[in-house]
């Protein structure tokens, strides 16, 4: 059985001038240990499709349809009453079994709190341990994600704390309950290179050393060729290709991850290759193309991408990609 | 290069003074702190580096939007600190800059029109308004968006569509020369490609030459000719670009090359990374010696105390003294 298992997930978002398709049926499985890349571009929906599992969707934003099933058990809002039996379900389950790092570790510690306090905190809600003892698996939490002297450290606020250690901070906190799946929403993304390579550092060595699954949410192709298993092509609030790494940058499938693929400089190469840019840009989703959404910018476009949704084929028992030209019924025109 | 450069940076050093209260001790911000180096007609330089290594304090000063308080920017065998009046007008419209966030520098009450033809204003290029007008067209043309965008304002655009227009409004007084502020940071991957495929078609119709600033390395390199690495005010090493790639001699290119991800999993994941220890120190109270000692692992008790001069090896220059003989 599968650590988790989305299927068919739609999400969507009120907006004054219309209803916001941001996730657009998207489904995939997740097992254990594994680290799954997510990769696209702003507004392609791989940050909100990821807030829907967790149940952190903004205030105008609600799961359509769909099944999120984790751990063996159904965790989608539609199986619950109410909003309050849903949230004080999904209050249990995050920061325990499954736990989240943010972009941005400033916003995400609270500035007025200790970083005693805001380590313990999950540990007080979903274990049993006493005050003590969660303070000692604290300074444990510390030494883990490398941060010197932890004992002095511990009482520090963190303005006190660079952007790297706070980084550091904020994988502590999700790492406190041993979770089954971690997401991680571009987290190096507000960091500069030398301290994203020690975070990617930190986040390779956990990979290795516990069972935890990780989604990584990511725009930085370099990123998920350096951790992931397998990646998740997201275009226009749907997947587009999953496979695995190497099914994905040497083998790709569909249209758009070949353009992806082709607009970034590899600094390898001796000789500067012209960069192929993808033209135009993404589609509005308060209006989705009926088709296939990458159509408008696809160079390989043909009549059928218009006016109908592409099937997924499989290649493999990991690689499935959604694209019409693999599909040798449709007309090439 | 038997060439003359077109901008000759020579010992410039940016201070700024951050003390506070009256009778706190003096503190002073080395942003750039003694810095060297040339650009050449046609070049693109690229200027590498972390957040608060100066690198975008260095692209201020030589637009002048700072003022140096050592030494000298010679542009095109000027020195920028001694223009007044007509002369100092000439160089503005021969230096224009490009800024890193589309959202903020283009001015959100004004269409795009007028955005660009600002600066025609100011420098007095055109007689009238249409001709005026017919400019702004042909620029938009050229930065690949249509003549009926001229009355439509920032806010109906894309990001990458908005950078476009900072690159038109910059090209409006046929500049010779553009620092361009890490102009695709702030873009989507399949966008920045764009963006940099026309500074690059630009460059090669128009004769520019560029200071491309940025901290995305693939980037810098695939557009620059020669790159320059700074580090806490300072610059350890500047040379051809795929020399200082692939062969980096300074401890701290080194290091930032290694920490650049390569988006090819067998190469990414094979690859062995120096992973630096500790943060880059603070400005105010940096390190005597070489700037880098304090993380670097080849550091002698000489690098904590002096600090190293530019040293030429090959075509190119190293501030270390592991290259001294």
């Amino acid at each position: 059985m599968s650590l988790l298992e989305v299927k068919n997930l739609r999400t969507n978002f009120r907006t004054e001038q219309g209803k916001v398709q941001a996730v657009r049926d998207i489904s995939f499985t997740l097992e254990q240990g594994e680290v799954l890349g997510i990769v696209g571009e702003s507004g392609s929906g791989k940050s909100q499709s990821m807030y829907s599992i967790i149940g952190l969707l903004a205030d105008n934003g609600e799961v359509e349809s769909g099944d999120v099933i984790f751990d063996g058990k159904d965790i989608s809002r539609k199986n619950f009453k109410n909003k309050k039996e849903y949230e004080s379900f999904m209050a249990e389950i995050r920061g325990n079994t499954m736990a989240m790092i943010f972009q941005d570790p400033m916003t995400f510690l609270n500035p007025v709190l200790k970083i005693e306090t805001q380590l313990v905190e999950p540990l007080l809600n979903h274990t049993k341990m006493t005050k003590a003892e969660a303070r000692n698996r604290a300074l444990e939490l510390m030494r883990l994600v490398g941060i010197p002297s932890p004992e002095k450290r511990i009482t520090q606020y963190p303005f006190e704390f660079s952007g790297g250690m706070r980084q550091r901070i904020v994988i502590a906190i999700a790492l406190a309950c041993s979770p089954k799946l971690i997401i991680a929403d571009e987290p190096t993304t507000a960091l500069d290179v030398t301290i994203q390579a020690q975070v990617l550092e930190l986040i390779e060595e956990l990979k290795n050393e516990s069972d935890s699954a990780i989604i990584m949410i990511t725009h930085d192709l370099g990123v998920v060729a350096k951790l992931c298993d397998r990646i998740a092509i997201m275009y226009g609030g749907k997947i587009v290709e999953i496979g695995t790494d190497r099914e994905i940058f040497y083998e790709p499938k569909h249209p758009y991850t070949l353009g992806l693929l082709s607009c970034v400089a590899n600094p390898e190469d001796y000789d500067e290759k012209e960069l192929t840019p993808i033209p135009g840009s993404p589609p509005d989703l308060l209006n989705p193309p009926k088709g296939c959404p990458f159509v408008d910018r696809c160079a390989k476009a043909m009549k059928v991408c218009k006016v109908m949704e592409p099937s997924v084929k499989t290649f493999s028992k990991t690689h499935q990609c959604a694209c019409w030209l693999n599909d040798s019924k449709a007309v090439r025109k | 290069m038997s060439e003359k450069p077109i901008l000759s940076v020579k010992n410039l050093k940016t201070y700024f003074d951050v003390t506070k209260g009256l009778f706190s001790p003096k503190q002073i911000v080395k942003a750039v702190d003694d810095v060297s180096f040339d650009v050449y007609p046609n070049e693109t330089f690229g200027l590498v580096g972390e957040s608060g290594c100066g690198k975008s304090t260095l692209g201020r000063t030589i637009v002048k939007l700072y003022d140096p308080v050592e030494g000298s920017i010679e542009f095109k065998g000027q020195d920028i600190a001694k223009l007044k009046g007509k002369e100092l007008k000439d160089f503005r419209k021969s230096m224009q800059m490009i800024f890193q966030d589309p959202y903020a520098s283009l001015n959100p009450r004004m269409t795009v029109g007028e955005i660009i033809k600002e600066p025609m204003i100011i420098h007095n290029i055109y007689d009238n308004d249409e001709q005026r007008e017919a400019r702004v067209v042909e620029l938009l043309k050229i930065v690949g968006l249509k003549p009926d965008h001229i009355r439509r304002y920032p806010a109906e655009f894309s990001g990458g569509q908005r950078q476009r227009i900072g690159i038109a409004r910059a090209l409006a007084v046929n500049p010779e020369f553009i620092v361009c502020d890490e102009p695709i940071s702030a873009l989507d991957v399949s966008i920045q490609a764009q963006v940099i495929n026309l500074l690059k078609n630009i460059q090669k119709e128009m004769g520019l030459s560029y200071l491309f600033i940025a901290h995305d390395l693939s980037m810098v390199k695939h557009i620059s000719d020669k790159i320059g690495v700074m580090y806490l005010g300072h610059m350890m090493e500047c040379g051809p670009s795929n020399d200082v790639y692939h062969r980096p001699l300074h401890p701290y290119t080194t290091a930032l090359l290694s920490a650049i991800s390569i988006p090819d999993p067998d190469v990414a994941k094979a690859k062995s990374r120096i992973v630096l220890e500790g943060e880059i120190p603070s400005p105010i109270n940096s390190p005597q010696g070489c700037a880098f000692c304090t993380r670097c692992s080849k550091a002698t008790e000489r690098c904590h105390k002096e600090k190293p001069q530019p040293i030429k090896v090959g075509n190119r220059l190293v501030s270390c003294f592991l290259y001294e003989r």
